[in-house]
């Protein structure tokens, strides 16, 4: 299972990469915004996709929109980690084809528990 | 603008206005008696009195304007005003500062607690091991040689167990330690913050000062309401419980998704 975390602040790459190192998942790689995620994304075989929204460059709502439009990554599971609260935002996401939405500030439990109910869905 | 009590709503002196109704008066009575000529100059004095008024205004709005700008300190010509500017300046390096210091607390942190936590994982499996040892010896199924052996790893235990409770406490502390930057960047952010208020208040004269201008020379501005996309992310939202188009928290983003048959 290998796990691309995008986030453009590094403090929360690590408390991701931590998580989810508890939760058995050691195998993960960082990217600091869509566009650098992008390529990763279409060279490396990723299982999994964790995205902050709101980030210079592309955000994760773009590189969102671009996994879903990209003809090899558009069944990637992406579990959006974000602060961004507002309703419209999370339909936005559902519809553009999210599988998860976790809203900072967040628990470990919460994330476990996203994560294994997108796992369950795709299984 | 202290004198504004005296001015009517578009912002003219009685005076002007007093000078206006009589003179108005006077132009309707000389058209009416046919004295057209008379009414001509009426007319022509009635605009110099505008124009007048205009000057006087434009005048005061200058001399406050230039004491908003003073007020915004962003005129560095002798060194107590650079020092000023420099406090507007600052005001970014301060927050850089902030970003900085609660980046380096928040490693410092994870440095530590990545470094604790495989010591826990440590002793609990040791522990545990060790328990199920002593299950078998307190149940006599234990050899001599194996019961040595336990001895001796018992011994072992304690003195890993001393030192990495040491290293745990110690670490905790530091934990704790690194915690001070809230001090700092509370006080950074109290001053920005206040700096903010100062300029908004500033701001505000300036608009109300503009206004007045509009309104005087009839200026109307056509306002494109610029509605901000939030495909970009505006990040953290304040007071969400009390905001109808803001989520609460994670049970409400739960919510609104199964609500879209999620």
């Amino acid at each position: 299972m290998k796990i691309l975390i995008v986030d453009d602040f590094s403090t929360m790459r690590r408390i991701i990469k931590n998580l989810l190192r508890d939760l058995g998942f050691t195998n993960t790689d960082e990217a600091d915004d869509g566009n650098t995620a992008l390529p990763m994304l279409q060279s490396g075989k990723y299982d999994f996709l964790v995205t902050d929204w709101n980030m210079p460059g592309m955000s994760g709502f773009d590189l969102l929109k671009a996994v879903r439009a990209d003809e090899n990554l558009k069944t990637l599971p992406v579990l959006m980690v974000t602060a961004e609260a507002k309703r419209d935002q999370i339909v936005a996401a559902a519809q553009a084809g999210v599988n998860g939405y976790v809203v900072k500030p967040f628990t470990a439990a919460v994330l476990k528990e996203k994560i294994e109910k997108i796992f369950e869905r795709i299984q | 603008m202290s004198d504004s009590n005296n001015k009517n709503p578009q912002g003219l002196d009685p005076e002007v206005t007093e000078k206006l109704r009589v003179q108005a008066n006077e132009l309707v009575e000389h058209v009416n008696a046919g004295d057209y000529a008379r009414a001509m100059t009426l007319i022509s004095d009635l605009s110099e009195v505008r124009d007048q008024s205009l000057y006087r205004e434009v005048g005061r709005l200058t001399r406050s304007l230039h004491e908003a700008i003073r007020n915004f300190q962003i005129d560095p010509r002798n060194a107590e005003q650079q020092e000023a500017l420099s406090k507007m300046t600052d005001a970014s390096d301060r927050l850089e500062y902030v970003v900085q210091m609660t980046g380096q607390a928040a490693n410092r942190t994870m440095d530590l607690v990545e470094e604790t936590m495989p010591k826990a994982h440590v002793i609990r499996d040791e522990a545990a091991a060790l328990r199920d040892e002593w299950q078998r010896l307190r149940r006599r199924e234990m050899q001599p040689a194996e019961f040595r052996d336990l001895y001796g790893r018992i011994d072992r235990f304690f003195v890993t167990l001393t030192e990495d409770a040491d290293t745990i406490y110690n670490n905790l502390s530091e934990i704790l330690l690194a915690q001070d930057f809230q001090d700092l960047t509370g006080q950074v952010i109290q001053k920005v913050t206040n700096l903010v208020k100062e300029v908004e208040e500033h701001l505000l004269s300036l608009v109300v000062m503009a206004s007045h201008v509009d309104q005087l020379t009839g200026t109307v501005h056509e306002i494109e309401s610029a509605e901000v996309s939030a495909e970009q992310g505006v990040g953290p939202q304040m007071n969400a419980e009390e905001r109808e188009d803001v989520v609460s928290g994670q049970d409400d983003v739960d919510d609104l998704l199964s609500s879209l048959g999620f």
